[in-house]
């Protein structure tokens, strides 16, 4: 691993009406790893997210996509490459499944016919029958809409995935089944994602390397295993304890006591 | 009645083409400059509030003062600019009517903008969409419905709006509705109203049919549409007369069936010389003559003692001869305005009643009239009590009235003869007073000036041998009962004439 990490964000700050959301925060990421961006309600991870695609503009700081600052691609072609899942999951009402999910494909250039069998290998992918193709946004329940979301995303085969609370709008067993079968994308496809959530069990249970913000600040970065041994920051720990307690009171349900 | 019918009929074509031609090019710069301004306003939100608010004032003005401010309004652009603009027809009316029609589009395309998903928007932006995509692919598919509502609403008060531009010299429909108002002519209305109401209902049909195409993605709808109101409005165009190249010609009229019938007398004679006349009707008297010192009307008749109070700002009455001289003077020092002569009639205001009125209160003069003034209601035209005149005569007579009503002029002689009034600023070559029987009061102390009918001509128009030896003849041909019987051809409830038949029965062609 001697070569430059495949993100690099160096000292980003970013104030908002004279206030930090974001202050210094650096982060390398590996090609590959599944990033969790954890904290609580304005702790500025969305925001450090979308720094990466220019959804969000630092006002000190850079990032660096494969030794490169973003800020010298211009931001639709930048995003062209980098796919993004966010919980409005916005899809375009007036186009069908088909044409949703193909339209990084059409800002591209790609043939129409290309698109076509592009767009059946991606609905497998994400596991919804072909025949939605034809369907309306609004035919679709929460979690098939942000299938289709995810569909649109992996499109252009981006190396980077950008998730903001991906999952957050579904009910917790779609939330689940969604979250596990994304994961196995992340490996089939050797995806390097970004996820954030303020949900730590989600986080622990999916990332590879979680990163909790508290402040615009980076207060712990850790492996799952290692951060549920985590010895320091009070509030840190104040966030694991959510889950850990909730883990041994279900653990003693099961128990019987 | 047939004669009327076929006369407005005859009309058609052209105010039609004039009328579609004005209408789709205001909509046209509304929906360049409104759509533009919409999407601007949409990213700067301080900027809405002020935007949309400076354009619902702009509808709060009644369209027909719009038209009318515009033309001072030019004119001073004019004077301060050098920029020969043309103060009067369609230059007016278009900048008028785009301002019009501005609201609906601007606020529709406002509420279309700010209707969109937000989470829409950050997919499209998130997807890598340009800006210029972005609006393409996602804002105006998605606002259409809402921008096309607009841009309906606004082509159907566009439409009938552009009537009034007749009242600013730019032929419309308006053309047949006003002279069919002043004349009573409601055939001629009728026609004028039903065109107007046929042309807004197929351009909001069409409209219709684009907008149903948009909000359900139906490229097929939205083609034909388009199409259809494209093909619509390029056979409004195409000239169905002859179109031999003529010189061009324009004759102005004011807003009374005289001033049509002359009109028209005018308009004969021209095209008889080998000139292509234009009406510009409807004007108001201060409106007419400037447009003609400005040269954007070339010839209209207009009244000595009009010009005298209006146009010189005299209050004097000298008696007929010396004022025409006097006018033609001043009025060439000031405007190089040519007075090319008297008419041979004169259309004087003069205070008339009925005759069995008259007859049991003992007036026959306005001294008379002074004395039982304040038990009298006075009737008068739109413009009367605002005139020099009426304050010159007022005081010279020390005349008060219990109560004074204003009407435009036909409703003015129906209020006189079922005694609604008692006394009216009557015209003295108006064929009703001998048709109703009204009396005209002597003017003792020659308080009113003389109202000699002149013909002007524009300082362009002024050393046009041929322009001039058309119109010559005219001269002195006119003497006041054969007047008085051709406005009343026009103006009765029977048997009516339209101006352009009267106009030919005062002075046959080829006479």
């Amino acid at each position: 691993m001697g070569a430059a990490p495949f993100l690099e964000l160096d000292a980003i700050v970013k104030r908002h009406a004279g206030r930090a959301a974001l202050d210094g925060v650096t982060l390398g990421v590996e090609a590959g790893s599944f990033v969790a961006l954890v904290g609580p309600s304005g702790s500025g991870k969305t925001t450090l997210l979308k720094t990466i695609n220019r959804l969000a503009e630092q006002d000190e700081g850079s990032v660096r996509l494969i030794g490169r600052d973003v800020r010298e691609t211009s931001p639709a072609q930048l995003r062209r490459g980098i796919g993004y899942v966010f919980q409005g999951i916005g899809l375009f009402p007036h186009m069908d499944v088909a044409a949703n999910v193909a339209i990084a494909l059409r800002l591209a250039g790609v043939p129409a016919a290309e698109q076509e069998g592009r767009v059946g290998e991606l609905l497998d992918l994400v596991a919804l029958p072909r025949e939605f193709a034809r369907r309306r946004p609004l035919a679709l329940s929460g979690g098939q809409a942000q299938r289709v979301g995810l569909a649109r995303a992996l499109a252009a085969r981006p190396p980077l995935m950008l998730m903001d609370e991906p999952f957050g709008a579904l009910d917790p067993v779609t939330r689940d089944a969604l979250g596990r079968a994304y994961r196995a994308l992340h490996e089939r496809l050797r995806l390097t994602t970004i996820m954030v959530t303020h949900d730590m069990t989600e986080a622990l249970l999916l990332a590879d390397r979680i990163v909790v913000l508290i402040g615009g600040r980076v207060r712990a970065d850790a492996p799952p295993a290692a951060l549920m041994h985590f010895g320091g920051d009070a509030e840190v720990r104040a966030l694991l304890d959510v889950p850990r307690r909730q883990a041994e009171r279900l653990a003693a349900l099961g128990a019987g006591r | 009645m047939s004669g009327a019918f076929q006369d407005a009929v005859a009309a058609l074509p052209d105010l039609v083409r004039a009328h579609v031609l004005l209408s789709a090019a205001s909509l046209a710069i509304a929906i360049a400059v409104g759509l533009p301004l919409a999407l601007w306003a949409a990213g700067h939100r301080r900027a809405r509030v002020p935007l949309l608010g400076a354009v619902s004032l702009i509808q709060t003005i009644p369209a027909l003062a719009l038209l009318a401010l515009f033309y001072p309004m030019l004119l001073i652009v004019d004077r301060v600019a050098h920029l020969a603009l043309p103060a009067l027809g369609f230059l007016p009316a278009l900048i008028a009517l785009s301002l019009y029609a501005l609201l609906p589009i601007v606020r529709n395309a406002v509420a279309a903008r700010e209707g969109l998903d937000p989470n829409v928007l950050e997919a499209a932006d998130g997807v890598g969409m340009t800006r210029g995509q972005r609006l393409r692919l996602v804002e105006l598919p998605l606002g259409a419905p809402v921008l096309l509502a607009g841009i309906r609403t606004a082509s159907v008060w566009t439409i009938g709006a552009a009537t009034l531009a007749t009242t600013v010299g730019q032929p419309s429909l308006g053309n047949l509705i006003f002279s069919g108002l002043q004349t009573e002519d409601w055939v001629r209305v009728l026609v004028g109203c039903a065109a107007a109401a046929a042309l807004a209902i197929v351009a909001d049909g069409l409209l219709a049919l684009i907008e149903s195409g948009l909000a359900r993605a139906s490229s097929r709808r939205t083609v034909a549409g388009a199409a259809l109101l494209a093909a619509m409005l390029i056979a409004s165009q195409v000239s169905w007369g002859t179109g031999a190249a003529r010189e061009r010609v324009i004759v102005g009229a004011k807003n009374f069936s005289e001033q049509y019938i002359l009109a028209a007398a005018l308009s004969d004679r021209l095209d008889a010389a080998g000139y292509g006349s234009e009406a510009r009707e409807d004007l108001g008297s201060a409106t007419a003559y400037r447009a003609l010192a400005a040269g954007d009307i070339d010839v209209y008749v207009d009244y000595g003692g009009t010009l005298w109070a209006n146009v010189l700002k005299r209050t004097d009455t000298p008696p007929a001869p010396a004022l025409r001289v006097a006018l033609t003077r001043e009025l060439a020092r000031r405007d190089g305005v040519l007075v090319l002569g008297p008419l041979g009639f004169e259309n004087a205001y003069a205070l008339a009643m009925r005759r069995s009125r008259a007859q049991a209160l003992g007036v026959r003069s306005l001294d008379d009239l002074a004395r039982v003034a304040p038990q009298l209601r006075l009737g008068s035209d739109i413009e009367f009590l605002s005139r020099p005149e009426w304050r010159s005569v007022a005081a010279a007579y020390g005349l008060r009235f219990a109560a004074t009503r204003s009407f435009s002029p036909t409703f003015m002689y129906r209020a006189v003869a079922d005694g609604s009034v008692d006394v009216i600023s009557a015209f003295s070559s108006d064929g009703r007073i001998a048709a109703l029987d009204l009396v005209t009061l002597a003017d003792p102390r020659r308080a009113l000036p003389s109202y000699e009918a002149l013909l002007l001509v524009s300082p362009r128009r002024a050393h046009d041998a041929r322009f001039l030896a058309a119109l010559r003849p005219l001269l002195g041909t006119i003497p006041i009962e054969r007047m008085r019987q051709a406005n009343l051809m026009v103006d009765r409830d029977t048997d009516k004439k339209s101006p352009a038949e009267a106009a030919r029965w005062l002075l046959p062609p080829g006479r």
